[in-house]
């Protein structure tokens, strides 16, 4: 039970950081976002009351005399209760309401690609290092290149190749604007389509990473004794390759996935860009360029928290998977 | 930007040699000195690796004083390959291989600095936090790992928009993406150092009345070069590639010429629906393989870490190949 507790005190404080970090950034960084905003505004349109400037204040710092603490304090709650200001590029939406339209496509597109790549790259590791010194080893060096290859050159290249060329897939979008979202057949199979390339990107980007580290410490677990004398048991192979190395060699994979999804969530944001992905990367370089700064803070802070959810699972999870982790801690 | 974590979370169990140079290789051939047994031992990979590594920086140092000024503007927009122009030319008649080499050496330089400063940013957090002990450990983990799972491109991505692109320099893009890549060694190192820390010899330098940061320079550190090496040559990929995805998006440094912008400004010249390849393909290519050769390199830092690496013996592979 320790073990648990200790996770959820570690993701609270790394939350607080997070939402702290996302603070201090605007106030700590030359600029003046808050008069920019509220020019933006007016020009949409807006009406300047003060409610909205004074939650702009709050998210992004301000020149009243309010003390640091008290603005932290309201902020805090501000950001508690999903109030985290009017989007100025897609006014008069809601921060919250174009996050929650996004979200989604996200969600779905990172995580299926993510968890494709993630069995994919675990398979093939545990294979290649089971059968070491065979030509499978030749496909480790491979991998180092589709790992080092930027993610949004890639995608580019697959559009040009698969899109443009042999007009396989569609070019960018998320879905056929014929059909209109939501849970119908049409729709879902359009989306599925749309994703296929975006996914696709994201796998071969990233499954040479998971495959090294598994085909690593498969190569360390062979050489165990208990491996030896599973060998000299006389048990099959195979069932030495799963039950013996395997199952103790995909730990610091499953361990370590913190590390690796920060960077494919990272890697997903500009493919999205590249693909005008509906997701949330896209969004968040929209707010970007038309510096919509509470919309990308609010972004931010969402990208963040999912990361933070997906590793916490992951890491109850483990705890099911490795009995010795909730033991010892 | 890409998924090539450092994969040595592992190399905690595996035994490390034990007292500066005293290792396993060593051990084997009793006159290799101390020194000689840190140095990756010669493999086909690692010629590969360090040969492509070599001919990139060569290309990117010397490179630019060989060619005219990259941004020349010549009415021979987007030329293919050949006539002159080695790689062609952009969509204003620049000469692509011109901008190539120039565009090395800027992301040389960034990947360069990030590594050396996120290299100190882990060596600081990991080996002192692992040493130390007690709540400066505690302190420390807890802050590596809240930098850890914190997304960082998002993070960078905000940083960056905040500051005006005027102050947009090159190196406090260097400093954020040190400031944001550090995490993922720091707790490598931390994990070495602790199995480092209770080794006799450490033990026997600290009754010897070793003051902390002789043990720490002196007996540790040494020992933790080939992880530091490694950790190293994962930061300065990860900054290439991130550096290159900021430019890509336009949030890079504005006073700099990268792999990254390269490749912007080839996207915003449509260079791959006009069929222009050659503008858009090398920029991606070298990072690539430049990628590619640190890669290499660094399985074969990874071998001196951890020996279990290394190439198998024939008997055992064979044995292998019979039983399955």
């Amino acid at each position: 039970m320790r073990y648990y507790g200790r996770k959820l005190a570690f993701y609270a404080v790394a939350l607080w950081a997070a939402v702290t970090l996302n603070f201090f950034i605007p106030r700590l960084l030359p600029g003046n976002p808050v008069d920019i905003l509220m020019a933006k505004l007016q020009q949409r349109g807006g009406s300047i009351d003060p409610s909205v400037r004074r939650t702009y204040e709050l998210l992004l710092g301000s020149n009243s005399r309010e003390s640091l603490w008290s603005q932290y304090v309201a902020y805090l709650g501000n950001t508690v209760h999903g109030n985290l200001g009017t989007s100025v590029s897609a006014f008069p939406a809601k921060v919250s309401d174009v996050i929650a339209q996004s979200l989604p496509w996200t969600i779905v597109l990172v995580g299926i690609a993510t968890v494709i790549s993630f069995v994919l790259g675990i398979v093939l590791g545990i294979v290649v290092g089971w059968r070491r010194g065979s030509w499978l080893d030749s496909l480790v060096p491979a991998t180092t290149v589709l790992a080092a290859v930027p993610y949004f050159w890639l995608a580019l290249i697959l559009v040009a190749l698969l899109s443009s060329t042999l007009h396989l897939f569609p070019i960018m979008g998320g879905y056929d604007v014929y059909f209109t979202p939501g849970l119908n057949w049409e729709f879902l199979r359009s989306a599925g389509y749309y994703g296929v390339l975006p996914a696709l990107t994201i796998v071969v980007s990233s499954v040479g990473g998971w495959l090294l580290g598994m085909r690593n410490m498969m190569v360390s677990t062979t050489s165990e004794d208990y491996i030896l004398t599973a060998e000299a048991k006389g048990l099959r192979p195979r069932r030495i390759m799963m039950r013996y190395a395997a199952r103790n060699a995909v730990l610091p994979s499953v361990a370590g996935f913190a590390i690796s999804l920060g960077f494919v969530v990272s890697g997903a944001i500009v493919t999205e860009q590249v693909f005008s992905y509906p997701g949330i990367g896209s969004k968040l370089l929209q707010a970007v360029q038309n510096n919509d700064y509470a919309l990308m803070q609010g972004i931010f802070l969402v990208i963040t928290v999912a990361v933070l959810g997906a590793n916490l699972l992951v890491d109850l999870l483990y705890g099911i998977i490795d009995p010795r982790t909730r033991a010892d801690s | 930007m890409t998924n090539l974590s450092p994969t040595t979370e592992s190399i905690a169990e595996p035994p490390l040699q034990s007292g500066p140079g005293a290792g396993a290789a060593a051990r084997r051939h009793p006159h290799v000195s101390g020194w000689r047994a840190m140095l990756p031992r010669w493999s086909p990979k690692l010629g590969f690796g360090l040969g492509l590594v070599t001919v990139i920086a060569l290309f990117g140092v010397i490179g630019p004083i060989f060619v005219g000024d990259p941004s020349a503007i010549n009415n021979i927009g987007l030329t293919p390959p050949g006539n002159g122009h080695l790689v062609g030319t952009t969509q204003t008649g620049q000469d692509v291989f011109a901008q190539l080499t120039h565009a090395t050496r800027g992301s040389l330089k960034i990947g360069l600095l990030v590594g050396v400063m996120a290299t100190a940013l882990s060596a600081f957090f990991g080996i002192i936090g692992g040493y130390v002990g007690g709540v400066v450990d505690e302190a420390f983990s807890l802050f590596s790992n809240v930098m850890l799972v914190i997304p960082g491109l998002p993070l960078v991505i905000v940083i960056s928009a905040f500051v005006p692109a005027a102050q947009r320099g090159s190196s406090m893009i260097a400093v954020i993406l040190a400031i944001t890549g550090w995490a993922a060694s720091s707790r490598v190192l931390r994990a070495q150092t602790l199995s480092l820390r209770n080794r006799d010899y450490v033990a026997a330098a600290r009754v010897a009345g070793e003051k902390p940061w002789r043990v720490v320079t002196v007996e540790i550190l040494p020992n933790l070069l080939p992880v530091l090496a490694s950790q190293f040559v994962f930061a300065v990929i990860f900054a290439i590639l991130a550096e290159a995805g900021l430019s890509f998006l336009g949030l890079g440094a504005s006073n700099s010429s990268t792999l990254g912008t390269m490749l912007y400004y080839a996207q915003n010249g449509f260079a791959l629906q006009r069929g222009a390849w050659w503008w858009f393909v090398p920029p991606g290519a070298i990072i690539a393989l430049f990628g590619c050769g640190l890669s290499l390199i660094n399985f074969s830092i990874d071998e001196i870490i951890n020996p279990k690496l290394r190439t198998e013996p024939r008997k055992r592979a064979a044995r292998r190949g019979v039983a399955s």
